[in-house]
């Protein structure tokens, strides 16, 4: 393939295609180089500023910010529980509605759809990813909660005094809850789900689907045998981004989960998350109030970082096993 | 590649007669899912995008795009101009800080990087920040920038900014990986310098996936609205100074409309969501377009 190169002096600098010599080229590299550290810049101001701006209110509180649920601004009180087990309930609702969805269409989209009918398919669900949060929360606080008021009333009544549903689904309700916020959150991180499934489920070696079907099986047994047991860390990797997701929403949640800081089984109590009583409170808030919301955000940080970080290093071993390293 | 799907899809006729009923069903239910998944996934598509057509359309006239937000939210008026301006100066300024800057650093990660520990920290740390919560960012933005200098358009541009850049980065580093590397050694061949290589012969070969990719993070970073809360406070004119006093943008529009209980106000968040909708939606289109068009001509 390469021919034998004519012999020509030359200087070695000239050869070298990075030019290290040149004023130009140690420009260009240097704001190259400084775009990337800017990623790392950002992220360290992050967690260093808000810490800041947050530490009156973590020095006033102790420990007790995250294992108290006393949060009274006006009398300064700020246990922020309620908030965090409201994030972790309202995102385990999305994820646990989302993730047989997302995977229904990830699989619809790569197993069983006519061919030309599987760009179509992404697409629409690409476009759920570009509506706006804030518009989710319209919809779903001036139509989609007063629709489900009388269906949560019918649930309630129905299974008051039952022994598990009876305290899961509480009686009397404006609609805006826990679960109509994990629904709304389940619309907006189904897309990334899908996406997400669809590229693992699209790495599963041909050689090892076509097996499966010789051997007869039918699609749901080669889904199982063959397309599932492949992408399964890779899934649960994009499971995790979608937790992630659903935690910092913000808007959408702010608007539909009703505002009300309290603990319960109830999901159709309302409650209150981190990210929508940063939202909901900020503007009026003044002094330890205000550093206290700012700490709401430090926790948020902190948590949805762990788990990008962990879902990130699941989907990177997915990624590395592909590849055969 | 044609055959396999074919067996796929239409099942050898001899296979089903032999499959026990029990397989079969099993078979047609995991298909019935997967169709019911998609189902539930466009109905509240289509109901959101329908509800925002039907409510929010009536109120388009001239007047919403030229005069200022009322004041009075019992009483219908008034247009919704400063907001429209002022979202599309704020996403404006944010993809003028953002776009270069991930464009830069995407070229570091592909072209200088190498296999360096920094690449890969970097690397992740990108991928990291796509996860940082917006809300988290505004309030960050709040505590470098508001805090000193006051509520601005520039402000919201900052926080928004932060956000598309990891967008832009990841993407434009894909887009930059699919270029051949013949191309890069053809033009060192030809004694062009690095520098000059990428601006001249690697920027070109990927503009197309550069740019669809930049414009999605503009439309996801237009309808954002938990940073500028705290970044822009809030307006009822167009404020011609993007560096100093309060403005406003869509988003934040809808949210303040949406917790009025008058219908006037109610009908403002309607209108103003089916104008963002119809921004965010002919970028992320036209994104789609140029995408399209570049995978046409490199298919070719």
């Amino acid at each position: 393939m390469t021919a034998p190169s004519a012999p020509v002096r030359v200087k070695r600098s000239e050869l070298s295609a990075s030019g290290r010599g040149d004023p130009g080229e140690l420009l260009f590299r240097l704001l190259a180089l400084f775009a990337g550290l800017v990623v790392l810049a950002v992220l360290a101001l992050i967690a260093v500023s808000t810490t800041q701006e947050a530490w009156p209110a973590f020095q006033a509180e102790g420990i007790g910010f995250v294992t108290t649920d006393d949060w009274v601004p006006a009398e300064g009180r700020f246990g922020a529980l309620a908030f965090i087990y409201g994030t972790v309930l309202v995102s385990v609702i999305a994820v646990v509605i989302a993730l047989p969805v997302s995977l229904g269409i990830a699989l619809f989209a790569t197993e069983a759809a006519p061919a030309r009918l599987r760009r179509p398919v992404v697409y629409l669900v690409d476009l759920l990813a570009a509506i706006p949060s804030v518009v989710y929360g319209l919809w779903g606080v001036l139509v989609l909660a007063p629709a489900l008021q009388p269906v949560y009333d019918a649930i309630g009544s129905a299974v008051d005094g039952w022994p598990v549903l009876g305290t899961l689904f509480g009686e009397g309700s404006s609609g805006r809850s826990f679960l109509t916020a994990g629904m709304i959150l389940a619309i907006m991180i189904t897309p990334i789900i899908t996406s997400l499934s669809r590229e693992v489920i699209a790495t599963v070696p041909s050689a090892q689907r076509e097996a499966a079907y010789g051997m007869g099986a039918t699609r749901w047994e080669v889904i199982r045998s063959a397309v599932l047991p492949w992408s399964r860390a890779g899934i649960v990797g994009a499971v995790m981004l979608g937790l992630g997701r659903a935690m910092g929403e913000t808007i959408a949640v702010a608007l539909v989960v009703g505002s009300s800081a309290q603990i319960t089984l109830d999901l159709l109590a309302p409650g209150d998350t981190m990210a929508a009583v940063i939202a909901n409170q900020f503007g009026e808030a003044s002094g330890t109030h205000r550093s206290a919301l700012i700490g709401l955000g430090v926790v948020l940080f902190a948590v949805t970082i762990a788990v990008n970080v962990t879902a990130r290093a699941i989907v990177g071993h997915m990624d590395r096993r592909v590849r055969g390293d | 590649m044609a055959d396999s799907l074919d067996l796929r899809e239409e099942r050898v006729p001899l296979l089903q007669a032999t499959m026990s009923r029990r397989r079969r069903r099993r078979d047609r239910l995991a298909t019935s899912w997967m169709v019911a998944s998609l189902v539930i996934a466009v109905v509240p598509l289509a109901l959101v995008v329908g509800y925002v057509t039907v409510k929010g359309i009536g109120l388009l006239t001239p007047a919403w795009f030229s005069e200022r937000i009322s004041v009075r939210s019992r009483v219908a008026g008034g247009g919704m101009a400063p907001a429209i301006v002022g979202t599309l100066v704020i996403t404006g300024l944010a993809a003028l800080m953002a776009i270069p800057l991930g464009i830069l650093g995407a070229i570091h990660l592909n072209e200088y990087g190498g296999n360096r520990r920094l690449t890969k920290v970097i690397r992740l740390m990108s991928d990291v920040m796509t996860g940082v919560p917006s809300v988290v960012m505004g309030l960050f933005v709040y505590t470098v920038w508001t805090l000193r200098f006051g509520l601005s358009a520039f402000g919201g541009a900052l926080a928004l900014a932060c956000l598309m850049l990891p967008i832009v980065i990841r993407s434009t580093e894909e887009m930059l990986r699919l270029v051949p590397d013949e191309l890069r050694h053809a033009a060192y061949a030809l004694g062009d310098r690095k520098w000059r290589t990428i601006v001249k012969v690697i920027l070109p070969a990927s503009v197309g996936g550069i740019t669809s990719g930049a414009m999605l993070a503009v439309a996801r970073a237009a309808g954002e609205t938990a940073p500028l809360l705290f970044t822009i406070g809030a307006a009822r004119v167009v404020n011609p100074n993007i560096f100093d006093g309060p403005t406003t943008a869509l988003s934040v529009q809808i949210f303040g409309n949406a917790q009025n209980p008058f219908a006037a106000a109610q009908d403002r968040a309607w209108a103003a969501a089916f104008t963002l909708v119809a921004i965010v939606f002919v970028l992320t289109l036209a994104a789609r377009a140029v995408s399209a068009r570049v995978s046409r001509r490199h298919g070719r």
